[in-house]
């Protein structure tokens, strides 16, 4: 019983990280139709823009965790500003293009001037050490993560469901059209949601330096899966991506603990899901039909 | 991506074909002697071979030119290079390319084994020199053995017989293995398993990871290891690269070592301990084919090396400087490149430099046998200055680091 509430615990916390970057992918694919192709490298950058923050600067990992997202997140709205914005009149596959064209430069520039090793960056010396949750002893910086996710999550939801600002997202990821049709300007809104996007991808990243190997490559492992996970949730549905996050990684942990005999069920344990869900429900399990314009 | 890579295969694989040039006769092809360098440049294997494997090159040519000036066989020595990106059909396509249309002689290095493996039967096919670096496997000398193919540095039987011996007898006797679930891991982890099992220790329990591991998540094992009965003494973990800091991170994580699990690692350089920091290693044993800091010798060459590439040598760094000398020695005591030829004086023949200790090119099987080292990372506190992280535990002789001869090899 302990074993698998281990397990439940740990399939959250790799959740979690899905769900900080599909939350991301959702708004941005809501806000502007735009798959962001590139989030995994603002992923890395967030790494290793902590790594750089304290090697060379000496900026803690709790300063990085607010500094990083709100610079990738500033640097999100200018690139949307300069090139995205640009492409979203014409076939999405354009900014998919663009996106996968960024992520291949920003991926070299950094091998360019780190290299492919990964860097090193500890676990901060308050969080370090285990917990004990009452059943078992938990790494305490992994309940960190889990508890902070959530309550990001809930933020946003609330921010979402409870204010103007969130109405006006709301309304203008589902019906664009119609919601300009009642006189809001939407488009002034698609910059900011694009860098909140960014940020959160930032986020992720430096929430994952501590305990994942910081390379250039390590958000192009993690975007293929955090990929099915959206389409899995319903593209554009904010709360289909978190509860997909979460849903993947424990089945990805359930599967690596109780069908260890057979490894390659919780490698594609992810695509598989992702194909049965898009053949029982097309629009994902949380996503509405596209309205035919 | 896979549209991208698609072009690329398809581009290079254009640049292939044509057939064997002829070397007879002349003493040396075009009057001049072509080392080629082909090994991953961009990915997961160019911190630790890479570019600094053909600097380590370019270091051998300077050197013999200096040592035999006139009368050297030729001072027209040069040094190609390409990146295999870790891909087989790649690596097949440039070393054919290398032999055929850059008068490449010898072809150094190639890491990833089953990239090693396709340059092998390119090298057969053309009747042209190849001395494997990087590549761990234990086929090169056995079943996919050929008469121009040479296996300079370690192998998976090395590894496993170093630390799965040496950890079984020191630190204890049961083990919990985690491996990457593809070829190299599955060969390490079969290596591991015979060699503990010899050392009268007992595999309590083995698991393959999935390969690549997108997730990053090793956490299910962690956990699974101290529950484990009988509790293992020690993890056995045997990836590579950035899979080995997220296992390692996590070993941290959970700290195993304060549950009594110790870590051994299968297969470690020391850009991963540099990496990872010494601190998150402390304790951890693995084997090593060659270190710098080791005694003077090593030290002088390990010094030279910084002052072309402001960075310590790994152990392929030294091995590449090393093959590249021992066969430029070959050609001149040959007097031709001719490589039947070459391949006859280097059969058989002992050799001692920086990197071969008590080395001896076995004519059997080709494979190049040496001193191999048990170390152990040390304690952050003693380490004194950078990149100087292991301490030698001992010296495994040359004649028990490596396994006998394959029966699976004719040459």
């Amino acid at each position: 019983m302990t074993g698998f509430l281990q397990n439940t615990f740990n399939g959250l916390v790799s959740g979690a990280f899905y769900a900080l970057l599909a939350l991301g992918l959702a708004v941005i694919f809501g806000m502007l139709r735009v798959v962001n192709f590139a989030h995994g490298a603002f992923y890395m950058l967030g790494a290793f823009g902590a790594y750089v923050l304290l090697s060379e600067a000496g900026v803690p990992f709790w300063a990085a965790l607010v500094v990083m997202p709100v610079a990738l997140g500033l640097l999100g709205m200018a690139l949307e500003r300069a090139v995205i914005h640009r492409l979203t009149r014409l076939d999405p596959l354009y900014n998919f293009l663009l996106t996968f064209g960024l992520t291949l430069i920003l991926q070299d520039l950094v091998k360019n001037r780190y290299g492919v090793q990964s860097s090193p960056y500890a676990t901060p010396a308050e969080l370090s050490g285990s917990l004990d949750l009452g059943l078992f002893d938990f790494p305490t910086y992994r309940v960190f993560i889990l508890g902070f996710t959530v309550l990001l999550c809930v933020a946003v939801w609330w921010v979402l469901s409870r204010t103007r600002v969130g109405l006006v997202v709301r309304a203008a990821t589902e019906r664009p059209e119609l919601t300009r049709a009642f006189g809001i300007d939407v488009g002034r809104w698609v910059t900011p949601v694009f860098g909140f996007g960014i940020g959160l991808a930032g986020l992720a990243g430096v929430l994952a330096a501590p305990m994942r190997a910081v390379n250039p490559l390590m958000g192009a492992d993690l975007i293929i899966v955090v990929f099915a996970v959206v389409v899995i949730g319903g593209l554009g549905s904010i709360f289909g991506s978190v509860a997909a996050g979460f849903g993947i990684g424990l089945v990805q942990a359930w599967g690596e603990a109780y069908l260890s005999d057979f490894p390659i069920v919780s490698q594609t344990a992810v695509f598989v899901v992702m194909a049965v869900v898009l053949l029982w429900r097309p629009a994902g399990l949380f996503g509405r039909e596209e309205a035919p314009a | 991506m896979a549209a991208a890579s698609a072009v690329v295969v398809l581009l290079v694989a254009g640049c292939g074909g044509g057939g064997p040039q002829s070397s007879g006769g002349q003493k040396l092809t075009g009057d001049r002697i072509v080392l080629g360098v082909l090994n991953d440049q961009s990915g997961a294997y160019s911190e630790l071979s890479g570019k600094n494997s053909v600097k380590a090159v370019e270091l051998a040519v300077a050197d013999f030119k200096a040592k035999y000036g006139d009368r050297a066989v030729t001072r027209n020595i040069s040094v190609e290079t390409a990146d295999h990106q870790n891909k087989p059909d790649v690596a097949n396509s440039k070393a054919a390319e290398m032999y055929d249309r850059r008068g490449v002689d010898l072809i150094l290095d190639v890491p990833t084994s089953s990239a090693a493996l396709k340059v092998a039967d390119v090298a057969k096919e053309k009747r042209k020199l190849y001395f494997n670096i990087g590549a761990a496997t234990t086929d090169l000398t056995g079943k996919s053995c050929n008469r121009y193919t040479f296996h300079y540095a370690y192998d998976t039987y090395m590894l496993a017989n170093g630390t799965g011996k040496s950890t079984t007898e020191q630190i204890g006797k049961n083990w919990y293995i985690l491996y990457p679930n593809y070829a190299f891991g599955q060969d390490m982890e079969k290596s591991f398993s015979t060699a503990i099992t010899q050392a009268g220790g007992a595999v309590v329990g083995r698991d393959g990871a999935p390969f690549p591991n997108t997730a990053g998540d090793y956490s299910t094992y962690l956990l699974k290891a101290p529950t484990l009965k009988p509790k293992p003494d020690v993890l056995g973990t045997m990836q590579a690269g950035a899979e080995l800091v997220n296992v390692v991170k996590q070993y941290n994580e959970f700290k195993l070592r304060d549950k009594g699990i110790g870590l051994a690692v299968g297969l470690m350089f020391i850009t991963d301990i540099h990496s990872l920091t010494p601190a998150a290693l402390a304790g951890t044993t693995y084997t090593d084919a060659w270190y710098w800091n080791f005694d003077q010798r090593n030290r002088e060459f390990a010094d030279r090396f910084r002052a072309e590439t402001g960075t310590r040598p790994s152990f392929a760094h030294a091995a590449n400087y090393s093959a590249a000398s021992q066969y430029l020695e070959a050609v001149q005591a040959a007097g031709t490149d001719d490589a039947d030829t070459v391949v006859g004086g280097l059969e058989g023949k002992t050799v001692d430099d920086v990197f071969l200790r008590n080395g001896k090119i076995r004519a059997e099987d080709h494979r190049v046998v040496h001193d191999a080292y048990l170390a152990q990372v040390k304690p952050a506190a003693e380490v004194t200055e950078p990149w100087d992280y292991v301490k030698v535990l001992k010296t495994i002789p040359a004649a028990e680091a490596f396994r006998a001869p394959s029966p699976d090899c004719a040459l």
